[in-house]
């Protein structure tokens, strides 16, 4: 029999420290995503036979740039988590699936950063 | 039980290769597998806008890999990844609300995804061509 009260165990959050957060982002992302993924679909036809000059200016211009950056940052948040599952999953030992957790979010981090800087230099005028 | 070698011959639950493929366990895969190809992917689109950040030399570089047969066939399977796992997701919605788990619902919505998620690519890309 346990000694903890309910409040105790709740306050833990689990072996992970973390409760349901993991799981509850994932559903926030997804949402997010799916405004944000049709809304880049839509960008992607109207770049699909822009030239450089044209491509420039609509990735450039705030409604396509601002959509683009918050699709990044929830499409790139969504997906560490989900790799970090299958990570997860697969692999148990310890030795390798730290450098692996640590190694996705080290690319997550680096993909996200480099296309918000690109995004950010087109709209600045680079 | 003090004769039982728990390090090597313990019972285990069965796995996939026990089971006969079901449509429901290839969409559960193919959802990870989408997934995972997302992921990957993402390198596609950083590379496309740093192209672009870059000037045009590396824009044009850029758009000749896109637009050569082998790189139209990587968007064409990037644009199905991202509506399959996007359909997936909405399953994923309803049986978070505590539906959809019956025997019938869960082959419907497997059904649906899976020809959802390749009509929809179609539509995407007969509209990208209409408007090229």
């Amino acid at each position: 029999m346990t000694m903890k009260t309910d409040m105790k165990s709740v306050r833990g959050l689990g072996s992970a420290h973390s409760g349901t957060h993991h799981f509850w982002m994932q559903r926030v992302t997804a949402t997010a995503n799916v405004f944000l993924a049709i809304a880049f679909i839509i960008i992607l036809i109207k770049a699909a036979g822009a030239d450089y000059e044209a491509a420039k200016a609509l990735v450039a211009s705030p409604l396509v740039a601002i959509p683009m950056i918050l699709f990044v940052v929830s499409g790139i948040y969504h997906m560490h988590l989900g790799m970090q599952v299958i990570i997860e999953d697969y692999v148990h030992t310890e030795n390798l699936k730290i450098p692996l957790v640590m190694g996705n979010k080290f690319f997550s981090i680096v993909i996200g950063l480099s296309c918000i800087y690109a995004v950010l230099t087109l709209s600045f005028g680079g | 039980m003090t004769d039982v070698d728990l390090k090597g011959k313990r019972p285990l639950s069965p796995h996939l290769q026990i089971y006969r493929p079901m449509l429901t366990m290839t969409m559960s895969i193919v959802h990870r597998i989408t997934g995972a190809a997302l992921y990957f992917g993402t390198v596609l689109l950083a590379y496309w806008l740093i192209a672009l950040a870059s000037g045009p030399e590396a824009f044009e570089t850029a758009q000749a890999i896109f637009g050569s047969w082998i790189g139209r066939l990587v968007l064409f399977g990037y644009t199905w990844a991202l509506l399959h796992h996007m359909l997936g997701g909405f399953r994923h919605f309803i049986w978070d609300f505590g539906l959809g788990f019956g025997e019938q619902e869960r082959e419907w919505l497997a059904r649906l995804t899976l020809i959802g998620g390749l009509v929809l690519t179609a539509l995407v890309w007969i509209i990208a061509y209409s408007v090229l």
